[in-house]
């Protein structure tokens, strides 16, 4: 298929991606290092009969998407680390009501204001458990300006699909780096699109949902349906209840709805994975140095392989515990003191050596660095 | 007892409603919903919004499109509702609390926008629901389960804060006026733009006991006797305005609203083509 190819900074790319999904709102507020997708959503939406507004604040840029999407708009914010704390109240709103939305997180150095213009993979532990309460999580790791569009629709399907907020955890490097994308041309991509009520009115349940995808369907604001949404525990007729069976039933289902198809949902990429006795467990932009590391190591006879994660919630836990049967040693590189190396040891369950190898000064690793590290531990 | 028609805005199972016996609230929501119904509107096409509080149980109670939010973000949320889907009339229904401590950064702004959103603030003075904590329009003096020995925080005056921040119709009434209530609820609705109508309600249980108003009858007789009109208000000094409550339209002007601007933003672009 002819290539139209475009040379894109990932955040224009996730923008980018968003649009081909068919999104047509965006709330947010000006933080470095994400503005780029705010900035690009500006400019493009009002040209395609979409919706911009800058919010006062964060909360208010993720309030105005949640609201928009219970209009039945496509609906997307953007932020990165002390953005991403403040939304994390609304973020479970949007689970507990079960309404559609894209957050992006461009990570950066923290905590707190840490380090605006650097990398960190910090936030990855906060996507799934930012906010409070038991819900599930999808979380999409980007490792290339290409893969940040592709990921971009991908989430907006994924929320559409599970009615549920999906997050795409990119980084500084990733939002600010430029390079080719190439998409097919004249493809449309494919499409999902939340489930539409056909229920009569009055006898509407918002949140009973259907038996073969334990999903219910979602009416608009403005298509006929009169509906109470509310974060309060609430039963199958959307209003509040003390009653245990139901409050245990819509827990449950928060739940069971994403891990019923966790197996579509989880994604990685292996690369000489299979006879590796060294492993190397990888994802976001570190996963472009660990995948030159892998390699280097190979032409040097180490039996290196690469597992890169793209999904990070749900975690690959089978597949790399599949994974790791030949391998003697994992080896983690994170920008973090140590986050998704605690999953990694779970999944591997004491069945090969998890080293986990941490760098927290702002910068990305070099291949060098984690080619010295394969060759220590190995 | 309402209108039958003002019943069918009722879900009538929720009842009785989970407000004390006595407070200020139900008249609030029955004013509400006899000025929608008046304006016409159709409950499919109305968005009652809502934050965290006694004030912000009422969507509950609203057979209509209702969405029940965080504290004190409930016009962030109408925000986005009003500006993906014009054709929707929202009202938004906040206490003192939502509206002016943890929301007030949303209030501003959505005054400062002219979004088309009719906000009602209902004003007790008090956090009722936590148990009679201080608010930012609890008065110097009165006490609270977290100003003992009485506030000394001065108090906002919504109606003031509100017309500082840009919003074209603002009015204030008292549950001691259910029939002003109504008609100024009801030019809100009607104005294009964001309209704020603050009405002084009353939390007989948490500000009441506390403060020498025990009772709903206490209550509903201080809010008479405190109660000034604005015409009136202009002729007075100062001091005669002490401890009063001006009642009245404030504001009532024609400002471009907020998502009659982006839609002629997007025609200006050929977005609507597109």
């Amino acid at each position: 298929m002819k290539k139209d190819v475009k040379f894109w900074q990932g955040n224009a790319a996730i923008a980018e991606g968003a649009l081909a999904a068919g999104c047509s709102f965006f709330g947010g507020y000006p933080i470095t290092p994400s503005s780029e997708i705010a900035e690009v959503m500006a400019g493009e939406l009002p040209k395609r009969n979409g919706r911009f507004i800058q919010m006062e604040d964060e909360i208010g840029g993720i309030a105005a998407a949640i609201g928009a999407s219970l209009t039945g708009k496509k609906s997307m914010t953007a932020t990165s680390g002390p953005g991403f704390s403040l939304k994390q109240e609304n973020l479970g709103l949007a689970y507990m009501a079960e309404i559609p939305l894209v957050v992006v997180d461009v990570m950066r150095g923290g905590p707190s204001t840490g380090l605006p213009t650097s990398i960190s993979q910090q936030d990855v532990m906060q996507a799934r458990w930012g906010t409070h309460g038991d819900h599930a999580t999808i979380a999409y790791a980007p490792s290339s300006v290409q893969e940040c569009y592709e990921i971009a629709i991908k989430a907006f399907n994924m929320s559409e699909r599970f009615r549920q907020p999906v997050l795409i955890m990119s980084d500084e490097v990733l939002g600010h780096m430029r390079e080719r994308v190439a998409l097919d041309e004249g493809k449309k991509p494919e499409l999902v699109d939340r489930k539409k009520p056909t229920a009569d009115p009055e006898e509407f349940r918002p949140y009973k949902p259907d038996p073969e995808d334990n999903l219910p369907p979602m009416a608009s604001y403005g298509d006929g349906y009169r509906w109470h949404v509310t974060g309060l525990t609430h039963n199958e007729w959307g209003f509040p209840t003390s009653c245990p069976e139901e409050i245990e039933k819509k827990t449950r289902r928060l739940m069971d709805k994403v891990n019923a198809h966790r197996d579509e949902i989880v994604e990685y990429e292996t690369e000489n994975a299979d006879d590796a006795e060294i492993l190397v467990v990888s994802y976001g932009s570190v996963a472009r140095t660990a995948l030159s590391a892998v390699r280097m190591a190979r032409q040097k006879g180490i039996k290196a392989g690469s597992f890169r994660m793209v999904t990070l919630w749900p975690f690959p836990d089978k597949e790399i515990e599949k994974i790791v049967e030949k391998a003697k040693t994992v080896l983690v590189p994170e920008l973090n003191y140590g986050q998704m190396v605690l999953e990694v040891e779970r999944a591997v369950h004491g069945k090969a050596r998890v080293v986990p190898y941490n760098l927290v000064n702002g910068e990305l690793f070099k291949p060098d660095e984690i080619l010295e590290k394969i060759e220590e531990v190995a | 007892m309402p209108r039958p028609e003002v019943m069918d805005w009722l879900r009538k199972q929720f009842f009785p409603h989970l407000w004390c016996p006595g407070c200020g609230h139900g008249v609030i929501l029955h004013a509400i919903l006899r000025a929608l119904n008046d304006c016409g509107k159709k409950r499919e096409e109305t968005v009652i919004a809502s934050g965290i509080g006694c004030s912000s149980r009422m969507p509950g109670y609203i057979d209509a499109c209702t969405v029940h939010t965080t504290h004190g973000r409930s016009l962030a949320f109408a925000t986005g509702i009003k500006l993906s889907n014009p054709e929707l009339t929202i009202v938004d229904v906040m206490g003192d609390g939502d509206c002016t401590a943890i929301g007030g950064n949303h209030f501003i702004h959505a005054c400062r926008r002219n979004i088309d959103i009719t906000a009602v603030v209902m004003n007790n003075n008090i956090y009722g629901m936590t148990g009679g904590q201080a608010s930012p329009t609890t008065p110097i003096g009165a006490k609270a389960t977290t100003a003992p020995y009485g506030a000394i925080d001065p108090p906002f005056d919504i109606c003031q804060l509100a017309q500082g921040s840009g919003a074209s119709y603002v009015a204030r009434a008292t549950i001691a006026n259910p029939v002003l209530c109504e008609k100024y609820i009801k030019n809100g609705v009607e104005h294009k733009g964001f309209s704020v109508v603050e009405i002084i309600s009353s939390c007989h249980t948490q500000f009441g006991r506390r403060n020498k108003r025990r009772t709903p009858i206490d209550n509903l007789n201080y809010l008479k006797s405190a109660s000034v009109p604005l015409t009136k208000a202009s002729s007075m000094s100062g001091e005669e305005l002490e401890g009063k409550i001006i009642v009245g339209e404030f504001v009532k002007k024609d400002l471009p609203e907020y998502t009659e601007g982006y839609e002629k933003l997007i025609d200006s672009l050929g977005g609507k083509k597109a």
